[in-house]
Parts: C-alpha cells; structure tokens; sequence
C-alpha cells in the first residue's frame, strides 16, 4: 500500500515537471501596455518576438500594386457589355482593378476562375455573379461601417489573401449533430476543443446565433441587481457569447481587457474606446453575412456549401488574421479608389440601416447613463 | 501571568540568529527578540503608511480605499510617492514584517529545539506574496504589475489579469493550486472530524483511540495514513497550494502572453491520435 502511495505521489510530480516542459512556453522580456490607471490589471501583454514576425510575415505577402492610372478616357461601361457596378471608371481604371482583384483573389486561375474567357461578358460562371455582389459589400464596408474600418478601408484582399476563397470562414453548423456519441445526449455544441474559439471547450459555433441569421443577443449581462423582469441569459447563453468573446480575442491577438474592464463587462464607461470599434464590427458582421454573403448559398456548386446549406460566412479571423489591425493598418485602398464608396447614384442607399443600428442602441445609452449609476461607478472609478 | 509546566524548557535565553542577548526576553506570554522588534517596526510604519495613504486618498469607505502600485512607466524604478511610491513602501515593509515574523518563529524553533516546519509553512505563504509582487513584476519589467492593496480594488486586479490570458481557469498551474486548496479544505475537515468523533462517541461511551481512527479509514478507503502521516499530508497539501497559485502567476505574463486554452494544445498534438 506505502509503495502505492510512492508510486502515485512519483507519477504526480511527474506529469508536474512535465508540463513545465510542453510547447509554447514564452520567456521574458515580455512587453507590456498600460490601458487604464494604475494597479486595476487594465494591461495589453504581448510577446515581441511573435506579435511583430506574424505581422511581417502577413505584409510580405501583400501583392504588390501600382498607381492607378490617370481618369479619363472612354469609360468601361462604354468599351465592355455586362458591367453592372463599374461603367462610370476608364477603361484603364477597369482593368487596373480587375488585375488586382486576380492578383487578392485568384492568382493562379486568373480571369477564368470568374469569367468564360470566350465571352466575357458573360454571367455563367457562379463566381462572377458572387465577386459582383461581394464588391457591393466592399462597398457597403467602407462607406458605411467608417465606424470600424475607419479611413483604412477594406480590399478583397483584407480578406482573401490571395485565395478563392477567405482562408478563416467558417460553416453553420448543423444543431443536429449537436450531441455526443452513445448514450451523451445534446451538447450545447461545445465540449470539444475548438479552434474558433480559442481551443476552449465553449460552443464551437456561437457565431450562427450572435453574428449572422441567428440574431440572438451577444450581451447576457443584466443591467441591474436583479432580473426585474428582463429576460436573462441561460448559461448556455453566457457560454455561447464567452465563446464569440473567445474567438474575437484569437481573431485579434488580444486579451478581454482590450475592450473590457472585467469589473463590470456590460457597463460602457468603464470600458476602453475599443470596444466601440468592436461592437459596430459585430453589427458590421452580421449584416455582411445577412446581406451579402447568406443569399448568395442558392447559386453556389456543393461544394463550397456547409452542413446547413449555407455558404461560409465571415467572423473577425476572417479579416483581421490575428492581428489586431488587418495588416497592420496598411491602407491598401489607396491604389483603388474605386472601391472606397458606390458610384454616385446608389450612394445613401444603405445610410437607413445605420439610422436604425443606432436607434436601437438608443435605450442602452439611456439606462447606462442612470445619474445614480455613474455617481456610484464613478466614485469607484476615482481609486 | 501563569506559566505552563512546559514553558520552562522555552523560556531560556539564546538560540538567537541576530542580536545575541539583546532583545531576549519576553513581554508577558509574548517573545520580543530582534525580529519581534522589527515585526513591529515594519507594521506600524506599514500600516500608517497604508492609512496616510488613505488619508490622501478620494474615500474613507474601507471596501474602496486602494494604495496602487506605481504607472508601468515607471519600470523598475522609484516612483513619487502619491504615484505609486506609497505602494512601493508598504511592499518593502509587509515583506519586512512577513520575513521578521518568519524569523522570529525560527528563534523560538531553537529556543524549544523543533524543526522549522512551522516557518517553514508560513514561508510559502510569504513566497506566493513576493512572487505576486517582487518576482513577477520584475520579470515583466514594472513594478507596476503587482497588485492593489485595497479589499475591492485588488479584486478587481485579480478579474483584469486573469481575463488578460482569456480563461485562467485553463491555467495548469491554477488548476493544481485549486484541487490543493479545496484538498486541503477536505484533508482538515476529514482530519478534524475523523479526530472528534473518537474522541465525542456520545454520552456513557468510552472514548476511542487512533486505533479506532484507523481502522475507520482502512474499512473506507483501504489504507490509513495514520496519526503522523495525516499532518505530514496536511502541511504537504497547504503548502503545495501556496507555491502553485505563485506558480500559476508568475507563469502568466513571462512565460505565457497568449489565452491559457491555446497551451492545451500539446494535448491535441499528441501523437497518439494527431
């Protein structure tokens, strides 16, 4: 029995020693920046010798670009049929674009991963009625969502990388196979390592229900001591936005104290100014994939189509790529102006969304700026 | 004040480890000593620092006075006193007073002539409050990072900084100091009532032996670790959850910047299955 008791305590110590010797491990000097005042733990924690290769590593990869061409001259819209979104530039712009859009997107097919090369003109291939629709969206990110991308603006290639398709998207997953195997029954979808979600064990899939068709709400913190009547988060709902909460730090390479003080996660005077950015990028997420990306699913082949039917989506990985800022903040807009705002006419189309977005916010504001709330946070603020 | 019979054989001069004779006596049941004397000095000027601070502080509501540690500016160095220099003096004098106090109960280890396991435990103790604010901040290059010393607000440093690693509840080494402090919990209450059911059997009984609690133990479990053993255990376990949770910290930030899930990912790439 003693030498039960050696041999266990041996083993334990073992593992012990062992785990000090895995993958991954770090070591100082370590940089380290302060958001908040001192002593509250309100610290960005980075390691110099990884944040900083990862992001050269992504900007070596740019493709290269040129200037554009000067305007003027007879226009695309007059030169080519078929050009739905893009008559109003000069033919030299046209193709300025379009080399680049081969270049961010399909830079081993070329022309023909979108076109029929013996006509053009043409809508038969699916990918050219998709890549008509996605340049609405590019268009609808910049014009619209200045309030997350900001004047760095977004290319086809914030996201694509020079692939067919976005390396980080991701499939809605079928509710269905939301079980373990035997006798396990329903599993929240969670309890498996996940790479979405940060290899925790949090559902994989938050993203179906918080930033696409779902429309579930992400906030599951109560405003006030007791429920009074509101409704609150199950804690299937709390894991499922711990998730989403999980995958955005991934996404960006950052820790919750980015964007929250984890004193009061729901509160908005307490939080760093990032979380504005961030919350108008979840809005801006979901309604790309409503808008944009989910109608396309119809004219997709098969095989771009996951367990729901759907085609992949986009999450924040999906342009930022683990970095808080997608490449740095490199403003590849500059070169294509063409894709920073819609052509004149169809300009304020979408504006009454926004006008809508910010309505509903209207009564958070209301209740977080409560006098005797903020007199209260913000004597506890005043350490 | 009465002496015990045994406290003859305690009550003797020497075995000092500084100072000699010179604070070798005792006040009432109370040994002074060299370390007594700098127990004391450490405290009071501690803790009138911590109420100077206070004094120029925002609040007098005890949850909500807080001495912060310095910018992380700073770094390494000395900071003003009402930014963070306050901060930097009350550490010196608690580790001071925490180390006195160690010490003094050295001294009186030798005055009876028993080993040093009592200072010995409190030294783990003493070892997870330095790591907290002496290794790990030098380790990250600011004394910044150490911790508030305030009731709310270094609860609130403990929520900041274990969300800045995502789920501290993946942290290995926070998971051992976790079952060591719930074990410890268990062990104690196992112990204590395993001990006072011999010894209250009820009304008219006689009252049993260690025997009677071994033999309990065998029947459940198959093995007692007997009388000795089960404070041998004891202070393994207490003193094992000390020196993890100062593990568990000083391992987040220097040698792990990223969420404490993803180093779990040794287990996913094992090569018995990936």
């Amino acid at each position: 029995m003693k030498l039960l008791v050696w041999i266990t305590a041996a083993i334990l110590f073992m593992l012990t020693v062992a785990m000090l010797f895995t993958a991954g491990w770090e070591r100082p000097p370590i940089d380290s920046e302060q958001t908040g005042f001192r002593g509250t733990g309100m610290v960005e924690v980075s390691n110099p010798r990884i944040a900083a290769p990862e992001l050269e590593r992504q900007l070596a990869a740019v493709p290269t670009s040129t200037a554009p061409p000067p305007p003027g001259g007879p226009t695309a819209g007059d030169i080519y049929q078929n050009v739905q979104l893009l008559g109003h530039l000069s033919v030299g712009e046209f193709n300025h674009l379009k080399q680049a859009w081969t270049d961010w997107i399909a830079p081993e097919q070329g022309c023909a991963y979108c076109h029929n090369l013996a006509n053009m003109a043409s809508d038969e291939v699916y990918t050219k009625v998709v890549s008509r629709r996605m340049l609405e969206m590019n268009w609808a990110v910049n014009e619209d969502w200045n309030t997350h991308v900001g004047d760095t603006g977004v290319t086809c290639y914030t996201c694509h990388r020079g692939q067919n398709v976005p390396a980080n998207a991701w499939y809605a997953s079928d509710p269905s196979e939301h079980t373990g195997s035997g006798m396990l029954g329903w599993t929240a979808g969670q309890n498996r390592p996940a790479e979405e979600v940060g290899l925790t064990s949090l559902p994989w899939d938050p993203f179906s229900a918080l930033i696409s068709d779902g429309d579930e709400p992400i906030r599951v913190v109560g405003r006030t001591v007791l429920p009074e009547g509101q409704p609150i988060g199950s804690t299937q709902d709390n894991e499922r936005t711990f998730a989403l909460m999980i995958h955005m730090s991934s996404a960006l390479n950052v820790n919750c104290t980015y964007c929250h003080n984890t004193r009061n996660f729901g509160t908005w005077n307490q939080s760093p100014p990032q979380r504005v950015t961030a919350w108008f990028g979840l809005e801006m997420t979901r309604l790309l994939n409503v808008e944009y990306i989910l109608p396309l699913s119809p004219i997709l082949p098969d095989h771009r189509l996951g367990p729901m039917g759907t085609g992949q989506q986009v999450n924040c990985q999906t342009c930022h790529v683990g970095v808080p800022q997608p490449l740095g903040g490199l403003v590849m807009t500059e070169n294509y102006p063409s894709l920073l705002a819609r052509p004149d006419a169809d300009r304020f189309s979408l504006r009454q969304e926004d006008v809508n977005i910010f309505a509903s916010v209207q009564p958070v504001e209301q209740v977080e700026e409560d006098p005797e709330d903020e007199e209260e946070e913000d004597a506890l603020l005043e350490f | 004040m009465s002496m015990l019979s045994y406290e003859k054989k305690y009550r003797v001069r020497g075995g000092t480890l500084i100072g000699g004779d010179l604070f070798d006596f005792w006040v009432g049941p109370f040994y002074v000593g060299f370390f007594g004397v700098t127990t004391l000095f450490f405290s009071l000027l501690g803790t009138t620092l911590l109420i100077y601070g206070a004094a120029i502080g925002p609040t007098w509501v005890l949850w909500q006075i807080s001495i912060a540690p310095p910018d992380l500016s700073y770094g390494l160095g000395f900071a003003p006193l009402k930014e963070g220099g306050l901060w930097q003096l009350v550490t010196i004098c608690a580790i001071g007073a925490f180390v006195s106090w160690a010490l003094r109960e050295v001294e009186i280890c030798r005055k009876l002539g028993i080993g040093y396991h009592v200072p010995i435990a409190f030294g783990a103790a003493i070892v997870a409050y330095v790591t907290l604010v002496v290794i790990r901040p030098v380790l990250m290059g600011a004394w910044g990072h150490g911790f508030p010393y305030g009731i709310l607000s270094h609860l609130d440093w403990v929520s900041n900084v274990g969300y800045q690693y995502l789920h501290f509840h993946y942290n290995p080494a926070h998971m051992l100091a976790v079952t060591f402090f719930f074990t410890t919990t268990l062990a104690l209450a196992l112990h204590g009532g395993a001990v006072l059911s011999v010894l209250n059997p009820g009304p008219g009984k006689p009252i049993g032996t260690a025997e009677h609690i071994n033999s309990f133990f065998r029947d459940t479990i198959g093995y007692s670790i007997g009388e000795l053993g089960v404070h041998r255990l004891g202070l393994y376990l207490s003193i094992a959850a000390g020196l993890f949770s100062a593990l568990c910290i000083v391992i987040s930030g220097p040698f792990w910047t990223r969420g404490w899930p993803e180093w779990w990912n040794w287990w996913l790439e094992l090569p018995i299955w990936s």
